[in-house]
């Protein structure tokens, strides 16, 4: 059994079709990337996933449970968390406090108010913010605010953590730094599906990859096989 | 037969003032982002203008030549000014809104304030046209079906300027995407600001009209039509001016059928208007041409 | 527990100085100054009105227009069940009438509402005042045959203790919900709702409920304000420059707290009863506009938002010179 699955999803917008009969899965323990030129429809995937958007047809799938059109705050109680690709902080909210409504609203074995902040705090040290602990989310980086939505995504003590773009506008270094937390994030057992363009990233750090373009679905499989993908190859050469 | 006459160009009355209202506020929400609630205080003053000048002597038809640049000043002026500046400190979209409609309340308490100090608060009217003219044997104030054919064509000849015209192209395409049209060389500023005056200048025009037809009065008459035209642009969409147009009409038509129902009568023509829009936020928000 | 030196100094100003001016001021009755007791009796409906306001408003940026609305219902409900003649309940049942009667109300409002974009939020609270009103007008006329309702006249004493009490509950009830997960679910939803959503917080639940209960404040504070004025009907009751008022106090004072509204409160009642009893009383609703447009320009965190600012920005020198 697939831990998520998603089967001939297809939304659109106006006249335009953002995705296409997509189907796809991951499998728990899995990191899924998912890649595509821009405006492929990945983010739009994204949003079907975690219920931002409701599919024109097609169902998805999560523990054998169909969770089409369910509402964003169901999914994330289910165990699905994401990070978004413009940083949706909290701007004028502690970076603890970021962290600890989802810890309070988005954990559904409901943690009291002691257990949550220890939890946002012991995240926090996860990802290396302990020490912005008591700042508004505003005054960081975007670098660290990102670390801010990955905190936060994991509060609710996801199964499945869908990371939108993670390392766009990072340095060498921190894109480095991101892979590894990525991996440790993975290690505590929890399943990812990542949109990246670094390509760097996505080749080393995904058991599996998917492309997209232009809404549909042109390639599958390990990253070996998609580098040699000559579909693949044309789609990002010939934009 | 004589009741749907009635009801029909009662409604086309009612609506082509609705109309006129309506588009005018659109223009303000759907392009430069004010939910304007002082709408109906223009709608006032425009008609307090049109009283004025008729009390020394000007056709109050030939009034909507002064009324209209008038108001379209005065708008274009408050928009340069309060909205433009409000927008530029506004972090995302959602601050704008709520702050330009808090500034906008407070223009509607001062501009109601202005005129109520000046004209005070008792009605004011005076006739003008006070015919009759029959269509299908029925009788029809010629007034009203002056006003009426006005509003209408106004409605028209803004809408006409809005999609052909180089302006109306730039307002469309702040409308659509500030950001982007400015970095075309629209001058989003200046463009944003005609807009708020252009709506500005409908309300004060339809002000006028609705003067030649009823009486007027300045603590009370803004607020219903502002009520009215946010109801119109729902029903229409969001946006879409030509929504607002037919929008306007259709409301206009319901009031109307409603006011000769028997038991219901002309008090409740606006609580329908609410049923309506309690029906749209239930099942289709979008509207009629919303985007 | 470790309960430090600073914590306690902390807890005294935050409970203790609250709770000394409440005891003042339910003494103040006994000495017998009507006149202060009636400008005391103003503020406090409004400290009502802009402290309600401000819990939901105030923290989810849905800008609510209705306040007139829910006042109005908690008036017109003393209007039907606290007739000067015939059989009522006692006012305190009243009081929770007109209050439930308001959440029920406001309730119904934000789940049509709320569910979609803040816009039509505004836009629709806007009008809601009006349409009660003209509904009750026609109800009133064409069914019962009636211009308007008496209600049983209370003493300014009673109305200053209920008003105390029921401002005393407004302010406690806003203070546990801002400390509170509740609280902080608000103000997630005010910072970026979507992502809130997103996170695990049911934002139509939490946006609906809070709205109902900023309602049943200004529906109870209705009730009592029916019992001064004894004259009903629906134009008395449901007049807009009541929802316009609320919003003005909090954003003068500042939003952000709940002292903000407080003080926005006190200063602009106090305004109102100068100018309505001077030769000004024809430019009040000039003077108010204009400080809502120039607080909307210069001072967006209000007065207390300023207040705290110049108080950073001194102890801040203060520190650096130290």
């Amino acid at each position: 059994m697939h831990l998520l699955e998603g089967n001939k999803l297809t939304i659109n917008f106006g006249g335009l079709t953002a995705v296409s009969e997509v189907d796809f899965y991951v499998d728990k323990g899995d990191i899924l990337g998912l890649i595509g030129p821009n405006g492929a429809g990945k983010t739009t995937l994204f949003n079907l996933i975690s219920a931002t958007l409701t599919p024109k047809s097609g169902t998805i799938t999560f523990k054998s449970r169909n969770i089409t059109g369910v509402k964003p705050y169901q999914v994330c109680r289910l165990g699905i968390a994401r990070t978004f690709q413009t940083v949706k902080i909290f701007a004028n909210m502690t970076v603890l406090d970021n962290v600890r409504l989802a810890a309070l609203f988005g954990d559904s074995k409901k943690p009291s108010e002691a257990e949550a902040t220890k939890a946002a705090m012991d995240l926090l040290e996860f990802v290396g913010l302990v020490g912005a602990a008591g700042i508004p989310a505003r005054g960081l980086t975007l670098g660290n605010q990102k670390r801010i939505e990955v905190a936060r995504a994991l509060a609710s003590r996801p199964e499945l953590l869908l990371l939108d773009e993670l390392m766009a506008g990072l340095n060498q270094t921190e894109i480095a730094e991101a892979m590894d937390l990525v991996r440790k994030i993975r290690d505590r057992g929890v399943t990812i599906i990542m949109i990246e363009h670094v390509m760097k990233a996505i080749m080393n750090v995904c058991d599996r990859i998917i492309v997209l373009n232009y809404g549909k679905k042109i390639a599958e499989g390990t990253p070996q096989e998609i580098a040699n993908s000559k579909i693949v190859v044309e789609v990002y050469l010939g934009e | 037969m004589d009741l749907l006459i009635k009801i029909v160009i009662g409604g086309l009355i009612l609506g082509g003032i609705y109309s006129l209202v309506s588009m005018g506020l659109s223009l303000q929400y759907g392009v430069a982002r004010v939910l304007n609630i002082a709408h109906g205080e223009f709608l006032m003053i425009g008609a307090f203008i049109t009283f004025w000048l008729q009390e020394n002597g000007v056709d109050p038809l030939l009034s909507i030549l002064i009324v209209g640049p008038a108001l379209f000043v005065i708008g274009f002026i408050l928009y340069r000014t309060v909205f433009t500046s409000i927008r530029l400190r506004s972090p995302n979209p959602g601050v704008f809104e709520s702050n330009s409609l808090l500034a906008a309340f407070g223009f509607f308490l001062i501009v109601q304030n202005i005129a109520v100090i000046i004209w005070g608060t008792i009605p004011h009217s005076y006739s003008y046209l006070g015919g009759t003219v029959s269509i299908g044997g029925v009788a029809f104030q010629e007034n009203r079906l002056v006003a009426a054919a006005f509003a209408l064509a106004v409605g028209i000849i803004f809408y006409i300027f809005i999609a052909r015209s180089r302006t109306g192209k730039a307002i469309r395409a702040a409308a659509q995407d500030a950001s982007t049209a400015s970095l075309m060389g629209v001058n989003i500023n200046t463009t944003l600001a005609l807009c708020f005056g252009f709506g500005a200048a409908m309300a004060g025009i339809a002000g006028s009209l609705i003067s030649i037809c009823f009486p007027i009065q300045t603590n009370v008459m803004g607020l219903g039509y502002t009520v009215i035209a946010i109801v119109v642009v729902t029903l229409g969409g969001l946006g879409s001016i030509s929504g607002s147009f037919i929008g306007g009409l259709i409301l206009g038509i319901v009031g109307s059928a409603v006011s000769y129902t028997k038991w219901l009568g002309s008090d409740l023509a606006v609580a329908s208007y609410y049923v309506i829009f309690i029906l749209l936020l239930l099942l289709r928000p979008k509207g009629l041409l919303g985007k | 527990m470790d309960f430090s030196k600073r914590d306690w100094k902390k807890a005294f100003i935050t409970a203790g100085i609250p709770v000394i001016i409440l005891v003042v001021l339910a003494f103040f009755p006994m000495y017998g100054w009507q006149y202060g007791i009636t400008l005391f009796n103003h503020f406090l409906l409004f400290v009502v009105l802009s402290v309600a306001w401000t819990i939901f408003s105030g923290t989810t940026g849905y800008i609510s227009l209705a306040t007139a609305a829910f006042f109005g219902i908690g008036i017109y409900a003393a209007a039907l069940v606290y007739p000067s003649v015939g059989d009522r309940y006692p006012l305190f049942v009243v009081v929770l009438i007109g209050a439930a009667a308001s959440f029920v109300l406001a309730f119904i409002v934000g789940a049509i509402t709320l569910r979609l974009k803040g816009i039509y939020f505004a836009m629709f609270t806007f009008g809601l005042v009006l349409i009660v009103r003209e509904l009750l007008y026609w109800y009133e006329i064409t069914v019962e045959g009636r211009r308007g309702r008496i209600v049983k006249f209370e003493g300014n004493d009673t109305i200053y203790y209920y008003l105390l009490a029921i401002a005393a509950v407004t302010i406690l009830v806003a203070y546990l919900i801002k400390r509170s997960k509740f609280g902080l679910a608000l103000q997630s939803i005010g910072e970026n709702e979507e992502a809130a959503a997103h996170m695990g917080v049911n934002v139509t639940m939490v946006k609906v409920f809070t709205y109902a209960v900023s309602a049943f404040f200004m529906g109870a504070v209705g009730v009592i304000m029916a019992t001064k004025w004894s004259y009903v009907d629906p134009g008395v009751a449901f007049a807009p420059m009541m929802s316009f008022s609320p919003v003005l106090m909090a954003i003068f004072g500042g939003f952000g707290s709940i002292y903000g509204p407080v003080i926005g409160a006190v200063i602009f009642s106090y305004i109102e009863e100068i100018l309505k009893t001077g030769n000004w009383s024809r430019y009040y609703m000039l003077i108010f506009g204009t400080i809502l447009v120039v607080t909307i320009l210069f001072l967006p965190s209000g007065l207390v938002g300023l207040i705290q600012n110049v108080w950073r920005r001194v102890m801040g020198r203060r520190r650096a010179s130290a």
